[in-house]
């Protein structure tokens, strides 16, 4: 199989609110970051691949506005994904897979300041049965958080006790992580006994266990083979990719486990060696203590040295970063292989995981 | 909310409604129309298990599912959430739990609300029932929400028809989405020119075209466009349709004329409307000005200059 590497990353600073620019003046530097970072125009790009979403902008075919800054015109090969830009990276990868193309470059990006996220997000559920009762998306992802602490008071837990203190634990490690990372949106934390104290947002989550609400874009250049080694000094391997997804309705699934991250784990191949690094998409603290399990990282891995989701989520990025920030660690030697995993949808509806490595060097 | 942005950063309101209408399959049909009778369909897998709310697929096999059954409505909470704060739309308006309920008789659960007194009177594994709602016409919502129940239990699901006089065939599902539309920096700085009769292009540093109306990057070079050049304010028509349907709010006799316009020292066309000339006399070459209506912040249409027409060579490159 041809051997397909991410050789740069790229996002933007991700804040509350950035009314000031419009969606392609969010991306466009940092469209320019990663093609500077491999020394390439756009125009010598192969495949150009995207992530967005009609509805946080409240406008159709937004995306058409961003293709400007990739420089679109003399029409490219171009393709665009409804979806966080991490399921936008595995459509270019099939792309270059199948040889149709030597580079990528896959973006995405998400402004959710304009509109009432915790409103729009209801627009994505069960027309039918579902969003007619308009659940947000942080009392669905409440329910599974309670359906997990209801677990583990009811049978013998494995080796960890899921109790508030454990999401707590969660938020902390990861927002203090976050300090090191200068995009992100929530940096920093008090200890968990401290964050126990808030009242709660939507029993049984504070506002601690939630993502951060905010704008943000990634990018991200794919390369194949030689090129790749040309491109990057230590280029991050895609040594396998899989998504798959839950049944639709959440009263048919158990909220406590994720069996479609595992499946997809075990057709990317990560259980084939350990891991150093993992980036989980886990926008709620109880679903970090979900993927943990699935993915069977142990006390060795470092999970979301980022931050992740809980330090910056911007709609249709957040998934892409997990794939860039691991590819990151993997470019500059911090890490040797990673899983990167991305997720879409209410209570990890859907879910992507990738296993990266670096060459020894 | 979201927090003001600096001043000169122009915001304005946007609303997107959307009434769906969409159709229904036999088994959602069954259940919605169920609802309205009070009565409680779920539908029986080809393993035996019933799913509560019923649909056309098995989730796990793909097999098609028509097997309808009755199931009380009565049962049991899975898992909850208390919602202190609720939102436009959703089932109750003062402070209630989100709650998966597995009825008596079904396997699969229900997302709904269930009015209680606090946080502290929910819990996992407690008995509810369903409270109706008065008015009901076939729809998730003929289930107002569930209440605390302490009766007897129902039994097994039992086999039912689905057959019922006038049975719903669809549904419409309105939904509105409130967002604070804000263009950004090139088009917040064109319609603040635009409000003072100025029309200011921006230029490509690298490919040099001017852009009118700016969208904030030269869509050739993939590179922001920062320099601001006025353009205008007459110019000339490089194609144009006669338009013979009367717009919905919208008060211009028809026929009347829609015209591509480059304005002068532009490197495209914008469009507008084309007025004070008999519609069958516009052309391409023909010589334009803005018309501005009081306190407008755009041009209402253009007219002609008097001016002889542009030769084709001037304008050929910007159809
Ligand atoms: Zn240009």
């Amino acid at each position: 199989m041809r051997e397909v590497a991410i050789v740069a990353f790229g996002q933007s600073d991700h804040r509350r609110e950035s009314a000031e620019v419009s969606e392609v003046e969010m991306l466009m530097p940092v469209l320019h970051e990663v093609l500077d970072a491999v020394g390439l125009r756009a125009d010598e790009i192969d495949f150009t691949c995207s992530g967005s979403c009609d509805y946080l902008a409240g406008r159709a075919f937004s995306f058409t506005m961003a293709l400007d800054g990739v420089g679109a015109w003399p029409p490219i090969s171009e393709s665009h994904v409804e979806m966080d830009g991490a399921w936008a990276l595995y459509e270019a990868w099939t792309r270059l897979l199948a040889g149709e193309a030597e580079t990528a470059l896959v973006y995405s990006y998400g402004k959710s300041s304009p509109g009432d996220l915790r409103e729009v997000l209801t627009r994505q559920l069960d027309p039918y049965y579902v969003a007619p009762l308009w659940p947000d998306s942080v009392s669905l992802a409440a329910l599974q958080a309670q359906a997990l602490l209801d677990a583990e008071d009811a049978e013998d837990a494995e080796d960890t006790v899921v109790d508030e203190r454990a999401l707590a634990a969660v938020a902390a490690r990861s927002r203090i992580a976050a300090e090191d990372n200068p995009h992100a949106q929530v940096t920093g934390s008090p200890p968990p006994e401290a964050l126990l104290e808030d009242p709660y947002l939507v029993r049984p989550l504070r506002r601690h266990d939630c993502p951060p609400v905010g704008d943000g874009a990634a990018a991200v250049v794919l390369a194949a083979g030689d090129t790749a080694r040309r491109l990057c000094r230590r280029p991050a391997w895609i040594r396998g990719m899989d998504h798959r997804m839950e049944a639709h309705s959440l009263g048919v699934r158990d909220l406590t486990r994720s069996p479609s991250t595992r499946l997809a784990a075990e057709r990317a191949g990560a259980f084939e060696a350990p891991a150093d690094l993992a980036e989980l998409h886990a926008p709620f603290t109880s679903q970090e203590l979900i993927l943990r399990r699935e993915l069977g990282l142990g006390e060795g891995v470092r999970v979301n040295p980022s931050g992740g989701a809980l330090a910056a989520n911007p709609m249709m990025a957040a998934g892409l970063i997990r794939l860039g920030e691991a590819a990151a660690a993997i470019h500059r030697g911090a890490a040797d292989r990673a899983l990167a995993h991305a997720t879409s949808g209410p209570c990890l509806q859907q879910n992507l995981v990738a296993v990266l490595e670096g060459d020894v060097l | 909310m979201t927090p003001a942005p600096s001043p000169e950063v122009l915001q304005a309101p946007l609303v997107v409604e959307f009434p769906f209408t969409r159709s229904l399959g036999p088994v959602q049909s069954a259940f919605l129309t169920g609802l309205r009778t009070r009565t409680v369909l779920g539908v029986r897998t080809t393993d035996g298990r019933v799913l509560m709310p019923p649909v056309e697929y098995d989730p796990v096999t793909a097999d098609e599912l028509s097997d309808l059954v009755e199931v009380a409505p009565t049962g049991t909470v899975t898992t909850w959430a208390w919602n202190p704060a609720p939102r436009r739309g959703q089932p109750l308006d003062t402070p209630f739990a989100w709650v998966l309920v597995r009825l008596d008789g079904a396997d699969t659960a229900l997302l709904h609300a269930l009015d209680a007194s606090g946080p502290d009177a929910v819990r996992t594994g407690m008995r509810v029932r369903i409270r109706w709602a008065g008015e009901r016409v076939g729809a998730i919502t003929d289930i107002a929400c569930f209440e605390p129940y302490d009766g007897a239990e129902g039994g097994e699901a039992v086999p039912h028809s689905g057959e019922f006089t006038d049975p719903v065939t669809g549904i419409v599902a309105p939904a509105r989405l409130d967002y604070t539309y804000a263009p950004g920096r090139a088009q917040s700085r064109y319609l603040k020119a635009l409000a003072d009769h100025t029309t200011r292009g921006e230029r490509c540093p690298s490919c040099r075209k001017v852009y009118v109306p700016p969208r904030g990057a030269c869509p050739t070079c993939g590179v922001a466009t920062d320099e601001q050049v006025e353009v205008g304010p007459r110019g000339t028509v490089t194609t144009f349709c006669i338009v013979n349907i009367k717009a919905r709010n919208l008060d211009i006799e028809v026929p009347y004329v829609y015209a591509h316009i480059a304005l002068d020292g532009a490197g495209l066309a914008l469009h507008g409307r084309v007025g004070g000339i008999p519609y069958d006399q516009v052309r391409m070459g023909l010589r334009v000005e803005p018309v501005w209506s009081e306190g407008s912040r755009y041009p209402d249409h253009y007219r002609p200059t008097g001016e002889p027409d542009a030769d084709y060579d001037t304008y050929k490159e910007l159809l």
